[in-house]
């Protein structure tokens, strides 16, 4: 492994959040276990989608719709486990399985329709149908439709990790992403990322040297949508609460701002996107200015909307293009 | 004794809004020959080639390839049985290497790809195929340079690279020499005089030099028409080919 | 079956589909011509609503108000085009996905600014307001009777500038041939700006008209706009036939479908499982049918000629 600048910058990140839990033990305040909670679990989120937008060329506006049926597994499970007596619902190893499973399984539906269609078409139908999955969601007045669910217990890992301690929460999540990225990192050198990544930069030579690229495309769909619905179980047990507005497009939007600000098709591009969302977030929301008699904080995404657009017009490799190493040309999708 | 044909194309129809591109069109390939295609342009040359790899449909005729009905396989399909394409207009996967562009066509060919976890850089079935394929186009010197940093010629070069390492039975080479300056014609034409003792190739130029002196065969195309078939020294004195051919060079 | 139901559901399904097909041909024009999909339509939509509840407000007049609406957000888009879109005509999909979403952030905050969180409400006049009965025994609203006229208008005038007018013919062959109309010399600049303001104060006009029966509320944008998205993939991006009749199919579907869904899964569900079925499974309705029309015809029921070859 070389030792470039990147490499110290990525290497005093990991070792920064590996810490993390005990330096906010140490400050005495836990607001930031919980926010880095959240990031990573984006993190995770946003990598899974960099998979298909940035290697793989293949811009889905519908991925939040596979965190939400993950959280929902979860929150459902919980449900009827305080409502109707259901124990084994409650069972954090049922309840992880059947949020994979339930991603993987909607996620190869949704992909082997919406991946017959190509450029706009693949955008806007990827969004129609995570919004139909919102609308369901809406729509079922059982589990709190608009209102969401309340999760009142965790799941129950059977004593192997305790979900309710933030410490220990913070490092499934701090480990399932060093574990999601070694993944991601080892697919995209294989033959399958091989072909992945073929399709996206010449489909037409593709099929010309003899693959057909829409069965792989479809595998790296399930991929990413599984490693989703885990995000999204994460996501249940860390906020307690889930509720149809995780599945909207918008969401979805969130997780594409996310891979672009931190890079697209680069490796840790969506951890850094995703630190840069949140805080861009926390920061701009919290300004101590008042202009006019108007707090800037409350009304941060009008600065937040054109910032977007800047960086979309002028800084298109995201933070990648302010980092050493930067690459030149931005291949777009 | 001639040898057994291995394409045979049989009043290929093809229509474009009104146009024929391809008319009535007949020929046959015999194995191990070098056949060139000649025409004026817009005589449907690269129509042919497409509708051959599967790239467009064929709105009438028939193609056969060693005796299987082309038309019922996918171009993709069509690549696995052996037949390989490079590109008029260079198609190559610009942000990968040279050798990652051979390793992806070899990669093709060696069953499937679902493979997620052992790096393909590292593997050697799909590295060592690869290397020798470059070697024998003289690129083993750029095997690690990007597309996008490699010269016309070079990336000409790749182009043929790439369709050899799908192991075809039948090469379709649309217009290698397209852009070339002098120095690299030359020593393409020196690599395809080796490719014809072991590849068939259906060859399309416009440099007649090369195809005069290379070819065993020659069909002449015009109008999405065959007019005429032959040896070199035939369409030399074949008048309908003159006068198709009135104020090119002959 | 109460047929007098169905018929004033079969209208609101029209309505429906008019004000989608306004949306609809406004956004199928941009995307066909300049190759842009933009997400900030919606956002058009809404500021037509606030801007003729303003308007409305100022002058005390519904139709004064509408019609000063028009050319202002007309202007609107215009001034967007200029200083946010035109340097997204040249880049890939993506990147007119992520600007015209930071679009949308920047519309519904400045909205939240100006008109504060609370939705508005658009007064109507007292002939608007009323029903009228159009077979005897079937009394419908006259302001959604209006809508479907006013549609129907619109329709038709868009049919003749397109098929009938010099502009229709550079529309039409912008939509099948980009680089052509710039190789013949006309001012691609001035036809875009022109276009994109046309789709602005057609989804303006479909905004002010929605105002009074939906609510004139942010985020208004977003939830139409997917609907809209799914007419022209239905119909065909950068066809206005396409858009128009898909959009009244999709305005059927979805309110004819809503309402009678119900009655039809108790037929075979239980009384309990139909009513908590129906409402997910009606608004699964009109994206199982664009599946289907994709899965038969991936580029649309009506793509432009030259798409799809």
């Amino acid at each position: 492994m070389k030792l470039t600048t990147r490499g110290i910058i990525n290497t005093i990140l990991f070792v920064f959040l590996g810490s993390l839990p005990f330096l906010t033990d140490w400050m005495g305040d836990s607001f930031y276990t919980g926010l880095t909670s959240r990031i990573l679990i984006l993190a995770i989120a946003a990598t899974s989608l960099n998979l298909l937008i940035g290697y793989g060329g293949m811009v889905s506006f519908g991925h939040a719709a596979y965190i939400g049926i993950g959280a929902y597994v979860v929150g459902i499970g919980a449900f009827h486990a305080f409502e109707d007596g259901i124990d084994w619902m409650l069972n954090g190893y049922v309840q992880l399985i059947a949020a994979l499973l339930a991603s993987a399984l909607i996620a190869l539906i949704i992909g082997a329709i919406s991946l017959r269609t190509h450029g706009v078409y693949f955008i806007m139908i990827t969004m129609a149908f995570s919004q139909m999955l919102y609308f369901t969601a809406v729509g079922i007045e059982t589990y709190g439709a608009d209102d969401g669910l309340t999760i009142y217990a965790r799941s129950d890992m059977l004593g192997l990790i305790d979900l309710n301690d933030e410490k220990s929460l913070y490092y499934l999540i701090f480990f399932s992403l060093v574990f999601v990225l070694y993944f991601m990192h080892r697919l995209i050198g294989s033959e399958f990322g091989a072909v992945i990544r073929g399709s996206r930069s010449n489909e037409a030579r593709m099929r010309a040297i003899g693959f057909s690229p829409y069965k792989y495309r479809l595998v790296a769909f399930v991929i990413a949508g599984t490693i989703a619905g885990y995000a999204g179980f994460l996501m249940a047990n860390l906020s307690d609460f889930v509720s149809p507005s995780i599945l909207h497009w918008t969401r979805s939007g969130d997780l594409i701002i996310m891979i672009v600000l931190g890079g697209i098709g680069n490796l840790f591009g969506p951890l850094y996107g995703a630190i840069a969302f949140v805080m861009l977030e926390e920061l701009l929301s919290s300004i101590p200015l008042t202009i006019g008699g108007l707090s800037v904080g409350e009304y941060w995404q009008l600065i937040f909307g054109p910032l977007l657009i800047f960086v979309v017009l002028y800084a298109r490799n995201g933070i990648d293009s302010f980092l050493p190493g930067a690459r030149k040309n931005h291949d777009g999708a | 004794m001639t040898a057994p044909d291995l394409l045979i194309v049989e009043n290929l129809v093809k229509r474009y809004d009104g146009i024929l591109a391809s008319d009535e069109l007949s020929l046959t390939i015999r194995t191990g020959e070098l056949h060139a295609i000649i025409g004026p342009n817009g005589a449907g040359k690269t129509t042919l080639i497409k509708q051959l790899t599967g790239e467009i449909s064929s709105d009438g005729g028939s193609m056969s390839f060693d005796n299987r009905n082309l038309r019922r396989l996918t171009e993709a399909g069509r690549s696995r049985i052996g037949l390989a394409r490079s590109f008029q207009i260079t198609s190559l996967f610009q942000d990968f290497t040279a050798l990652e562009n051979v390793m992806l066509a070899v990669q093709a060919h060696k069953g499937h790809s679902f493979r997620f976890w052992k790096k393909a850089a590292e593997n050697d079935a799909l590295t060592h195929p690869a290397l020798d394929i470059l070697l024998q186009m003289g690129l083993e010197t750029s095997k690690d340079r990007r597309v996008s940093s490699l010269s016309h010629g070079e990336q000409r070069q790749l182009e043929i690279a790439v369709a050899l390492a799908t192991r075809p039975r039948l090469l379709l080479l649309d217009e290698p020499m397209a852009g070339m300056s002098t120095e690299d014609s030359t020593e393409l034409m020196a690599t395809l005089r080796d490719l014809k003792n072991h590849y068939t190739i259906l060859l399309i130029e416009h440099d007649m030099d090369v195809v005069f002196s290379l070819a065993d065969r020659i069909t002449v195309l015009v109008y999405g028409r065959a007019i005429a078939t032959g040896t070199p020294e035939e369409i030399r004195n074949n008048a309908d080919v003159r006068q198709a051919y009135l104020g090119e060079e002959g | 079956m109460n047929w007098l139901l169905m018929l004033e559901q079969v209208l609101n399904g029209f309505q429906l589909g008019l004000l989608l097909f306004l949306l609809a041909a406004g956004l199928t024009l941009v995307f066909g011509i300049m190759d842009m999909i933009n997400l900030a339509h919606g956002s058009l939509y809404m500021m037509g609503a606030y801007f003729c509840a303003t308007f409305t407000g100022w002058t005390g007049s519904f139709l004064i108000g509408a019609v000063l609406t028009l050319p202002a957000v007309f202007l609107l888009g215009i001034v967007v085009e200029v200083i946010a879109l035109r340097s997204l005509y040249a880049r890939d999909h993506l990147d007119q996905v992520l600007a015209t979403f930071g679009l949308i952030l920047f519309f519904n905050e400045a909205t939240r600014l100006i008109w504060g969180p609370i939705g508005l409400s658009i007064p109507l006049p007292a002939f608007l307001n009323q029903t009228v009965e159009i077979i005897p025994g079937a009394p419908y609203p006259t302001f959604r009777l209006a809508i479907i006229v006013v549609g129907c208008l619109v329709a038709a005038l868009l049919y003749y500038i397109v098929s009938k007018t010099r502009l229709g013919m550079l529309i039409r062959a912008g939509a099948s041939n980009r680089e052509m109309i710039g190789a013949l010399g006309i001012n691609i600049k001035l036809l875009f700006t022109l276009v994109f303001g046309l789709g602005a104060a057609l989804a303006g006009l479909a905004g002010l008209m929605a105002g009074p029966i939906l609510s004139v509320e942010i985020g208004m944008g977003e939830s139409i706009l997917i609907l809209t998205l799914v007419v022209i993939v239905i119909g065909g991006i950068g066809s206005i036939k396409g858009a128009f009749i898909a959009a009244i199919i999709v305005g059927l579907i979805d309110t004819v479908g809503r309402s009678f869904l119900p009655e039809i899964l108790r037929l075979i569900l239980s009384d309990d499982s139909a009513a908590t079925a129906a409402p997910a499974i009606s608004s699964m309705l009109i994206y199982l049918l664009m599946a289907l029309v994709l899965a038969i015809k991936p580029q649309g029921l009506f793509p432009p000629k030259g798409v799809g070859r």
